[in-house]
């Protein structure tokens, strides 16, 4: 991929270079300053349109986007498939074409198909940015971005940190987009799960595997949680939500296992009792709802490098420092 | 290569760095005159908010902040406004890194603010500070203090505190360095 397509576009966390997400980590960590200030808003993307077109029911992650898309003062335009022309079966292609003919500067994509988002870039139906906000099982990047933002702020830099993946990391694209992620920066990552619920090729992906989770929080300094994603599921991966429970569960017992600097996360909705116990998700070391609050800057963050000057100034890595006076 | 042009300098000779126009004992001297300068316009430390912009602007602002303690015994407040995402030409080139921003904790509602910057030219940056303070607050007055202006404005903008009024030519280009940041102080032209 050319370093031009590779930069219009967010498809993928692996796209990313070092000096790209940590570009884009910076950025966010002054954006996020924002949120203290009485006015919070940014003029970097006045008159430019973003459309949210979500083919696939997320509240958290269309929210999101469309508060980071506000505050850097852009249009936006929310486009879902329930009560749309989506749900009579309009082709991605037709839709493609209404949202180019609509001037969109940029398309932030939910697709329920891995690879949606990717087709929508690279068919030349339009000459929007895309952004990839979950494609099937496939990647998630700008989850695994407010991840490193969250993980970077509590520990520092990744470099030689462990992160523990728990879950069901077959249906998981937070899992694939953390792992390409953590892997550009540094971090060693450890996708625990029952054998059926890792995916095939999983030896790929840069990532121990390991079926023990109480062998791997000991050394960990992340442990991320996952849902079980049953309306992916097809067939039985496990014998009973209890078994689940019992083996890839975190509760108490096992979080008092964990380093004393370790946090937990989870990329949300969580179904407490199952993947997480609820005391476990309100305790000190949980950092659930702070990775909703770093969202939205990380999403601006994309936003601006991608939308805000003249060209993108992510994955052609500009770096200059003004000379105007 | 035309024979007028001057030998070539091998790569172990000092980078050219131009003509030195502020050594750091200038720099320091017209940073104290500027302190005293603010000082005397506001009577006194109070209600003073000193913003720099960075990245220079910012260590020109602790030095100045410095000095007031110094001559007042009082901290004034000081902090950084980035003006990145309010310059006029942001569309004109590739999206640039953001620089940080940090509003001392009493805000800047009802302070007189006074911008620091390394180098006073088209007032661009100014306009954009300007632009970038309206959404942080409103300040009782505005004053500008640079180290070096260097003229060639493109809008109707002045500084209150200066420096070094340094005639220029649009084709020379003034270089200010700071201890802090480059580990010198100096202002150079070439």
């Amino acid at each position: 991929m050319s370093p031009s397509m590779a930069s219009r576009h967010l498809l993928s966390a692996g796209d990313l270079s070092r000096d790209d997400a940590e570009l884009i980590l910076t950025t966010a960590e002054e954006l996020r300053s924002l949120a203290d200030r009485p006015i919070k808003k940014l003029p970097a993307l006045r008159g430019r349109t973003i459309v949210n077109l979500f083919f696939e029911d997320s509240t958290r992650t269309r929210i999101s986007f469309e508060a980071a898309a506000k505050r850097l003062s852009a249009d936006v335009i929310n486009f879902s498939a329930k009560g749309s022309s989506l749900s009579k079966g309009e082709s991605l292609k037709d839709t493609a074409l209404t949202l180019e003919a609509m001037g969109a500067d940029a398309v932030v994509v939910r697709h329920w198909a891995s690879g949606a988002p990717h087709n929508l870039a690279h068919a030349g139906w339009s000459r929007s940015s895309v952004i990839n906000a979950g494609d099937g099982t496939h990647e998630h990047p700008t989850q695994a971005l407010l991840d490193a933002f969250t993980m970077t702020r509590h520990l520092g830099p990744m470099d030689g940190r462990r992160v523990a993946i728990v879950g069901d990391i077959l249906h998981s694209r937070v899992a694939r987009s953390n792992a390409l992620l953590l892997h550009t920066l540094g971090a060693e990552v450890t996708l625990v799960a029952p054998p059926t619920l890792l995916p095939y090729g999983v030896e790929t992906w840069n990532a121990q595997t390991s079926y023990d989770l109480d062998a791997v929080l000991a050394k960990t300094d992340v442990v991320m949680m996952l849902r079980v994603q049953r309306e992916r599921m097809n067939a039985s991966y496990f014998p009973s939500v209890r078994e689940y429970s019992r083996r890839y569960g975190l509760d108490a017992r096992r979080m008092a296992t964990l380093q004393d600097h370790a946090i937990v996360m989870h990329p949300g909705p969580m179904i407490r009792g199952m993947e997480i116990t609820a005391d476990v998700a309100d305790s000190a070391r949980s950092v659930i709802v702070e990775q909703v609050t770093n969202g939205v800057a990380v999403r601006m963050a994309v936003l601006y490098l991608l939308l805000g000057g003249s060209e993108p100034a992510i994955a052609t890595s500009a770096h200059d420092e003004s000379e105007q006076q | 290569m035309p024979p007028t042009q001057p030998e070539v300098t091998s790569p172990a000779d000092p980078p050219d760095v131009g003509r030195v126009v502020l050594d750091a004992r200038d720099v320091t001297r017209a940073l104290t005159r500027i302190s005293h300068e603010i000082l005397e316009r506001n009577r006194g430390s109070r209600n003073l908010v000193l913003l720099g912009i960075p990245t220079r602007g910012v260590h020109l602002a602790g030095r100045v902040a410095a000095k007031i303690a110094e001559v007042e015994g009082v901290d004034v407040a000081v902090g950084s406004l980035d003006v990145t995402m309010y310059r006029d030409d942001l569309r004109l080139r590739p999206a640039r890194a953001l620089l940080p921003t940090e509003i001392p904790t009493g805000g800047i509602d009802g302070k007189t603010v006074v911008l620091v910057d390394d180098v006073l030219y088209s007032g661009r940056t100014i306009r954009a500070a300007l632009d970038a303070m309206n959404d942080i607050g409103r300040p009782q007055a505005v004053r500008l203090a640079v180290l070096v202006d260097r003229g060639h404005r493109d809008l109707p903008i002045r500084a209150d505190f200066v420096g070094k009024n340094l005639p220029t030519s649009t084709a020379e280009s003034v270089a200010v360095r700071v201890a802090e940041y480059d580990g010198e102080d100096s202002v150079t032209i070439r």
